[in-house]
């Protein structure tokens, strides 16, 4: 617990709120994730996880409260102007450039990082070949490191949900920056994808990336995350370490119910 | 067979080159008077290249960035009414022209891509729709534009120390436009800008959530189509010699976009099919009158129903209706 504290702060929520006229879809959170992290978010369907992740990347405005990137202000800022300096992410339902192929995909990834403009690609400048040896020779690292070399040329469509999966967090990875933001990574693998990607992920955040990630499947973030952070209702009902959570008496009512019968099935 | 296939990997240009070459021969036969080709077929070339290049801008907005434009012949006429009027009024020369017409169509396209930022789908198409029509009345009222009695006399261009006047001149320089439509146009779609638009065309929030200024990149696609679009205009104005504002009715908008929908959107060749078999028919379909409206509409709906992604058809893209053609399983053609 100590020692993390001792890590400084990447992303901060203070005080976020989120109405969509008289819904309160997510109420009052307060948020730290430290470098280093992986930050794991959970709670019932509906709790406004995703409407969080949203509120993050620009996705959504912000109602009340701020979000803080390393001490700047991200709260007025838009999607692309996130994405561009701070923040990287996958989406809940995948969302992939479908039909390029898995290397185009990753490529665009790699945008925000080169600047060749209309002219330098009808000229083909020095700028123009710079960009293009930098973006091809940085995807098809990344697809190495991934593990989906193989499959450059495929159209993205074509592959397997898992694999999917992984083209999305391999083009998200492209943009370089310190946080990565997974919106369920896991759902719809098979539980060998789901362990396969358990173990990318750690070596992602042992090679220096912070994660922060949605999920459903327990086992997944229990056994990943350094720190969970519960939501229901849109309110934060705990913040701790995946055992302190396990023990946790309203979560534990958040997800089973209350009464006799959950008592039960709890023990 | 092996070694064909070897060179055109390698030396594409070669081939490049040879289509050209081939282009070149039917006005060279008749400036060399080795064989009168008839005036009239040199002309439906004309026509053939000039609205492939024309269905081609229109193919850049549509096919690759994914928004629908359907204002294609406003940009068009912005370019022909600009190159008429400052040639026969200041006597402007055609090769100034050129990159000015295109100039003042894609500062238009930039005025319309403006407001309709937020707009998609059906939306977009109404107020391009609207700003094409609305060039036109302008065109048909204001007495610049020489109101309904059009601009007469618009001069030839001169090249070589030629009057540009009959089509076998006038076949290079839209052999040449379409060409360097094609170069740059293919240069920006392999580059950063064109993987960008065609992201935005797959999909936007994704595109946006990797930092790609999805606003910007949509305003830039708008004005490249429209650049491209006021140019071909600029060359249309002389080699029509008359320009007037029926010529720029939505139909004409229709027309390029029927184009691109049966050549194929998305693919560079699309537009030159298209623009091939729509030329030809209408040409050769003139003794039916009217009635050969009906054919051609009974083939857009042909195609909508049969090949929704055109003849030259992106099987592999979303404008082939979200279908994914998926590779023939090993031993599958053996079996067949």
């Amino acid at each position: 617990m100590s020692e993390r504290d001792n890590r400084p702060v990447l992303l901060e929520a203070q005080g976020v709120c989120k109405y969509f006229g008289g819904l309160k879809a997510v109420e009052n959170v307060d948020m730290q994730i430290r470098e280093g992290d992986i930050f794991g978010i959970i709670g019932p369907n509906g709790a406004g996880k995703t409407t969080f992740f949203n509120m993050c990347t620009g996705m959504y405005p912000v109602t009340k409260g701020k979000i803080l990137f390393e001490g700047n202000d991200l709260t007025k800022l838009n999607t692309e102007e996130i994405a561009e300096k701070y923040i990287a992410r996958t989406f809940q339902n995948i969302q992939l450039f479908r039909f390029m192929t898995v290397l185009e995909n990753v490529k665009i990834g790699c945008h925000v990082q080169t600047h060749s403009n209309l002219f330098d690609a009808i000229l083909h400048s020095r700028r123009y070949h710079d960009d293009e040896a930098y973006t091809t020779k940085k995807s098809l690292d990344i697809l190495k490191r991934i593990g989906l070399y193989e499959y450059r040329d495929v159209k993205a469509s074509n592959l397997s949900y898992g694999m999917q999966r992984k083209v999305e967090i391999a083009r998200a990875m492209a943009l370089d920056h310190k946080i990565l933001l997974l919106d369920e990574p896991a759902a719809g693998m098979n539980p060998q994808e789901t362990q396969s990607l358990m173990e990318f992920i750690k070596q992602l955040n042992a090679d220096g990336l912070t994660i922060a990630v949605i999920e459903h499947d327990m086992k997944f973030i229990m056994n990943s995350c350094n720190r969970i952070l519960v939501l229901n209702f849109g309110q934060k009902i705990f913040e701790g370490t995946p055992q302190e959570v396990k023990e946790n008496r309203e979560v534990q009512e958040a997800y089973f119910g209350k009464g006799m019968v959950a008592g039960e099935a709890l023990k | 067979m092996s070694t064909l296939k070897n060179l055109w990997q390698k030396k594409r240009w070669i081939f490049w080159l040879l289509i050209v070459a081939l282009l070149c021969v039917p006005p060279m036969l008749k400036i060399l008077g080795i064989y009168k080709i008839k005036a009239l077929y040199l002309r439906y070339a004309c026509n053939i290249m000039m609205y492939a290049t024309l269905a081609g801008s229109l193919n850049v907005i549509n096919g690759y960035s994914g928004q629908t434009c359907l204002g294609q012949a406003g940009f068009f006429a912005i370019g022909a009414y600009t190159c008429a009027i400052l040639s026969t009024r200041l006597g402007v020369s055609f090769w100034v022209l050129l990159p000015l017409c295109g100039l003042a169509s894609g500062l238009i396209g930039l005025l319309v891509s403006l407001p309709t930022l937020r707009l998609q789908g059906i939306y977009l198409s109404i107020v391009t729709l609207g700003a094409s029509e609305i060039i036109r009345i302008i065109a048909q009222t204001a007495s610049i534009t020489g109101g309904a009695m059009g601009i007469k006399g618009i001069p030839y261009p001169w090249l070589f120390g030629l009057d540009a006047f009959r089509p076998e001149y006038y076949y290079f320089i839209f052999l040449v436009l379409g060409i360097l439509f094609l170069f740059c146009t293919s240069r920006i779609l392999g580059s950063r800008v064109g993987r960008a638009w065609i992201s935005i065309r797959e999909d936007q929030v994704a595109a946006k959530s990797l930092g790609v200024r999805t606003s910007f990149y949509k305003s830039l696609n708008f004005v490249y189509g429209a650049f491209w679009a006021g140019v071909i205009g600029c060359a249309y104005a002389p080699f029509v010699n008359f320009i007037e504002s029926s010529q720029f009715t939505t139909d004409k908008g229709f027309d390029v976009l029927a184009m691109i929908v049966i050549g194929g959107q998305g693919t560079l060749i699309g537009p030159i099919i298209g623009s091939t078999i729509v030329t030809i028919l209408t040409e050769s379909l003139r003794f039916l009158g009217v009635w050969r409206y009906v054919i051609y509409a009974l083939i857009i709906i042909a195609m909508m129903w049969l090949r929704p992604q055109g003849i030259a058809g992106a099987t592999n893209s979303i404008l082939a209706g979200g279908k994914v053609k998926r590779k023939p399983q090993k031993g599958k053609g053996a079996k067949a």
